[in-house]
């Protein structure tokens, strides 16, 4: 039988292989791909909380479409300026990305 | 018999969602993370349908599956001045890899510990038929500051990735 546990530790295990993508990759479009991962693997836990435990209502689902709604623009945000620094630097790997170090 | 169908079609979703989200992870070739990444995000969308939320389904397949996907798949082509084969290493010192995967299996079994053995209050009814009514009627009452906020984050997005990608000088 199916309960909620499955899809906890489905969006658990998804969560998990996100931050190892965002945590080991140098390349950083590989990292934003990873953050969106973990961003998606938010969603499924907020909409299957939703289904199991308030059916009737649809707060985790209108949660969900807000973190939706943030993770495109925090993508697109993210490409725009991996695209200028790609410009700058001809590449994008995360380790020539030290312009605002000191 | 019923039960048995949906745990199958379960257990084939989180396999085709894990195993694409690995392949994310693990290619080496950054198109081929592209292509699985999209795969992964369908995957997810099937997962909405299936825990009975079809108007997140299908923004899923059309923000992710569409807009996502295509703004990526774009931006990987922009960007990639080398060959194919070894875009997207790891990282090049074992310690940072070993250290990355003891954090993430740390945080994976944490949480699967502390689902395993929280207790909930779960209620056994269908989800109502209308879902997206009720969602609608949210967005348009309880919820209208928030709905408008994302509407405006959202026209910021857009023109801050656009002065961003092209430069100022060359908007102006």
């Amino acid at each position: 039988m199916l309960s909620l546990n499955h899809y906890l530790i489905m969006a658990a295990g998804l969560f998990a292989i996100g931050l190892y993508g965002v945590l080991a990759k140098r390349n950083a479009l590989a990292v934003l791909m990873s953050v969106e991962l973990m961003l998606n693997s938010v969603n499924i836990n907020l909409v299957a909380i939703n289904r199991y435990l308030h059916p009737g209502e649809g707060t985790g689902q209108l949660f969900a479409v807000f973190v939706m709604v943030v993770a495109a623009a925090e993508i697109s945000v993210g490409l725009a300026l991996i695209i200028g620094i790609h410009r700058l630097r001809s590449s994008v790997n995360l380790d020539d990305f030290n312009l605002m170090k000191w | 018999m019923n039960a048995l169908i949906e745990s199958l079609v379960f257990y084939g979703i989180a396999a085709l969602i894990l195993g694409s989200a690995l392949g994310v992870v693990c290619s080496r070739n950054i198109m081929h993370s592209a292509l699985f990444l999209v795969l992964c995000f369908l995957g997810i969308a099937a997962c909405f349908l299936e825990l009975q939320a079809g108007f997140l389904g299908m923004m899923q397949i059309l923000i992710y599956g569409g807009a996502v996907s295509v703004l990526i798949i774009f931006a990987v082509m922009l960007v990639m001045n080398e060959r194919s084969e070894n875009t997207n290493p790891d990282h090049g010192e074992v310690s940072v890899k070993i250290l990355a995967l003891l954090v993430s299996g740390g945080i994976f079994s944490m949480l699967a510990l502390a689902i395993r053995y929280s207790s909930y209050g779960i209620v056994n009814s269908s989800a109502p038929s209308d879902g997206m009514g009720v969602l609608a009627s949210m967005m348009m009452g309880n919820y209208v500051i928030a709905f408008e906020l994302a509407a405006v984050l959202l026209l910021i997005a857009v023109v801050g990735a656009i002065i961003i990608s092209k430069g100022e000088d060359e908007v102006c």
